[in-house]
């Protein structure tokens, strides 16, 4: 694997040069976590190879579907012409079909990390996940090391089984569940009454306290690595290393750290951010974050990433050489919900009696553990390291509505499943605000297509960070600016896979009213793959 | 044979019931398979349990099936539960309902229940399945027989953990009739009820062995018949058994 992950070396920078890549989606043995079992690979690896592309540059990817059942590729976070953007059935994507080879041509009009996974059935749970670099013409970024972290949750069952199963029963992979034991912990802890109450509230709203992670049972990976694989990235001593790293995971959201090193974040979601100093993040899947970091000892450094229901980690270690591993972190205590978790309005609609302290209205799904006077990264630390062109105030705000029924896996868009939806409509050019209002007690990082979203976060106009994927925590709300400056369909959906494959997805439609609003297209030199670009083998 | 044959077409009715809606959600899923990937998919939940015990002496097996086949709305909902007592059939009964998702956590069902012990006899079926507060797992339904007796069930079961794999599972089930059925040797009012402790262990969600005792009686006129034609008004049952969710 490791060699193809090598492949996708680049050639010579030129302007408009042609990079070119075959990949090739196949269900193949893999052996990750010690029993070999059939998963989605892409030329033969998990995850699949790094694509490295230089702004500016023409992309011909050849994708050949080797299974027996459709698949796609979306390219995470690239401005795209709508029509490569890989969702099935989305500018006339048909998905491409068993055997069939498609190709994606686009132009790289972008630099940053971003990455590529499937948009059909669970096939992104099932393997088909990988990273890409477009290097700027001009790096402003100065680092010795440059390493891609992909992190991912892996699972013995297929993605398709594991959604059946939360269909059958939604608590399916529910597994620290609170039991008999646990309350009279608590009633040994705050009395009877405080604990029988909380018993009784959480029990008349039919709702779990741990309901952090609705799938459980994973192996979490560093670059398709398991803990005990110990994924590592070599260094010397005061060098700067840079690390991408990306959430691909499906379901998990990950606290992510790296004891004794500070990390200096200078990228989100492939956009350069101005640095911040932080000693932990909670990223979502889809998110990404550069950080830049001085090892200055030659000891090993443990990558932590641990998900935020204490499950696990996804371990890599950097080391001044290979076979060194640092110490593995204890896994922090597991956060329970709370009141401060539930939309108000919802829950005062549910039962205007409820009783609640100031406490109760603490997040529960916020408390990370950070160590006293550690720094983690909050969005609000975030701004645009350029200059934002667009600092119009919103023309209007359109209402997004997260909600659900835990108990029957149903997951909505303003109370529609993707099924039954009709699309959000944006005029070409005009400027929205997204608000979000989160109904439910999950967090939901939400992804909107082939366009960057501003994070209303308190910083000025021009330094509103740029985003692909928005947490909206649990009850919360959050609120985003949009330049509709993308024509085409756009899917818009929560990035955890088994939410949208619930329904929880809509489509975003920018349309161009005036033919002289059009942009020209983007052109595509026909320059042959040979001379500039580079052939994966397979 | 004649019995069986009004079951057969009160079948057809039932599924008729069901079958326009399942069948516009897959007709659905040709056509736009992409959308109903994200919202409108069929799935499906069975689970059986079945256990073999003695009660008084006498060797008893049963088997309660309970399950559907649908979308998030739109379900055909089957049921089936019966008992062996000494190696014969005393109750057997099979029930197919269309289900329909009317709020967060319940459903509105309507269909037939058929039973062939202790004696033939078809039912319409109206009721609800769902989770009242504080996880009461319900089931609440009318039953109407082919001879116009109007019967009614309601059952509660909740799960209390132990561990996170061994689990109790306390149930409580009861029989009502609106009138007196002498047929079926029931009296008007309550007529039967039942009590018990499931303790299971879940290896996986879909495979849990279990140990049932459960303690179950007649009552009013119910339990005079019983007594009158020599039969206990009450049991108490022990067994062991399996529960499996496919």
């Amino acid at each position: 694997m490791v060699a193809l992950l090598v492949v996708g070396a680049i050639s010579t920078p030129s302007y408009a040069k042609t990079t070119q890549y075959n990949l090739t989606i196949e269900r193949l043995p893999v052996n990750i976590t010690g029993k070999t079992m059939e998963k989605v690979t892409v030329n033969g690896g998990i995850p699949a190879p790094t694509l490295r592309f230089t702004e500016g540059d023409d992309v011909v990817i050849h994708v050949t579907n080797k299974m027996k059942e459709d698949s796609s590729i979306h390219w995470h976070g690239l401005l795209i012409d709508p029509a490569m953007d890989g969702v099935p059935t989305f500018n006339g994507f048909p998905g491409i079909r068993p055997g069939e080879t498609f190709t994606y041509r686009f132009h790289i009009r972008q630099s940053g990390t971003y990455w590529y996974h499937a948009h059909s059935m669970a096939q992104e749970q099932d393997g088909l996940y990988g990273s890409i670099i477009a290097a700027p013409k001009k790096e402003t970024i100065k680092a010795d090391r440059d390493y891609v972290i992909v992190l991912s949750d892996f699972i013995e069952e297929d993605g398709d089984t594991v959604m059946s199963n939360l269909k059958m029963m939604s608590d399916y992979y529910a597994n620290a569940r609170l039991t008999i034991g646990d309350f009279f912990k608590d009633v040994g802890e705050r009395g009877w009454d405080k604990a029988w109450n909380d018993a009784k509230d959480w029990g008349d709203m039919r709702m779990a306290r741990t309901d952090l992670s609705d799938v459980t049972g994973y192996t979490f990976l560093t670059n398709g690595k398991s803990p005990e694989q110990n994924w590592t990235g070599i260094f010397k001593p005061g060098e700067r290393v840079r690390l991408r790293f990306i959430n691909a995971s499906a379901m998990s959201f990950f606290d992510v750290r790296i004891p004794g090193l500070k990390m200096s974040v200078v990228q989100s979601d492939g956009q350069n951010v101005e640095p911040v100093a932080v000693d932990e993040f909670r990223f979502a899947p889809a998110e990404t974050y550069d950080v830049i970091v001085t090892p200055q000892d030659s000891k090993p450094y443990t990558i932590a990433a641990e998900s935020i229901d204490r499950s696990g980690f996804a371990i890599g270690t950097l080391a001044t050489s290979e076979g060194q591993r640092g110490k593995i972190p204890a896994l922090r205590p597991r956060a329970l919900l709370t009141m401060g978790d539930m939309n108000m309005e919802m829950m005062m609609k549910d039962d205007p009696d409820m009783e609640m302290t100031p406490a109760d209205m603490i997040s529960g799904w916020a408390k990370a553990g950070t160590p006293e006077g550690d720094k983690a990264l909050s969005y609000a630390d975030l701004r645009y390291a350029g200059i934002q062109k667009d600092t119009r105030q919103p023309e209007r705000t359109i209402d997004v509505k997260l909600g659900g029924n835990m108990e029957r896996f149903i997951w909505t868009i303003n109370g529609k499943k993707f099924s039954e939806a009709e699309p959000i409509k944006l005029r070409y050019g005009e400027r929205v605000r997204l608000a979000f209002t989160n109904e439910t007690m999950m967090a939901h990082p939400m992804h909107l297509h082939g366009m960057f979203v501003q994070l209303e976060n308190g910083q000025p106009a021009e330094k509103l960070p740029n985003k692909h994927t928005v947490i909206v925590p649990p009850g919360g709300s959050y609120s985003v600016l949009l330049t509709a400056d993308e024509a085409g369909e756009w899917a818009f959906h929560c990035h955890l896979l088994y939410h949208m494959m619930a329904g929880m997805m809509t489509k975003v439609v920018v349309a161009k009213l005036d033919p002289g609003d059009v942009p020209p297209p983007a052109k595509t030199t026909t320059t042959p793959a040979t001379s500039g670009g580079h052939h994966a083998t397979h | 044979m004649q019995r069986i044959k009004t079951y057969l077409l009160a079948s057809c009715f039932s599924l008729t019931l069901a079958v326009p809606a399942l069948a516009e959600d897959m007709a659905g899923m040709n056509a736009k398979g992409f959308k109903m990937e994200h919202g409108g998919e069929t799935f499906h939940m069975f689970r059986l349990e079945t256990d073999t015990g003695v009660s008084r002496g006498d060797s008893v097996s049963s088997w309660d099936l309970d399950g559907w086949i649908g979308t998030d709305e739109n379900k055909l909902w089957i049921k089936s539960e019966g008992e062996h007592k000494d190696g014969k059939l005393e109750e057997a009964e099979l029930w197919a309902m269309y289900s329909r998702n009317i709020s967060t956590f319940w459903d509105a069902q309507a269909g037939l229940r058929y039973d062939f012990e202790p004696r033939g006899t078809g039912y319409f079926v109206a009721g609800f399945t769902g989770l009242a507060p504080y996880y009461f797992e319900t089931e609440a339904h009318l039953f109407v027989s082919e001879h116009g007796d109007v019967t009614g069930r309601l059952r509660e079961e909740n799960d209390i953990l132990i561990t996170q794999k061994l689990i109790l599972q306390p149930y409580a089930e009861v029989n009502l009739s609106a009138q007196d059925v002498p047929e079926q040797d029931i009296g008007a009012g309550i007529a039967d009820g039942k009590i018990g402790l499931q303790t299971r262990y879940e290896f996986t969600k879909k495979f849990a062995p279990y140990i049932d005792v459960h303690y179950g009686r007649k009552f009013g006129e119910t339990a005079s018949i019983a007594e009158s034609d020599g039969e206990d008004k009450d049991e108490l049952v022990g067994a062991i058994g399996l529960r499996l969710m496919f």
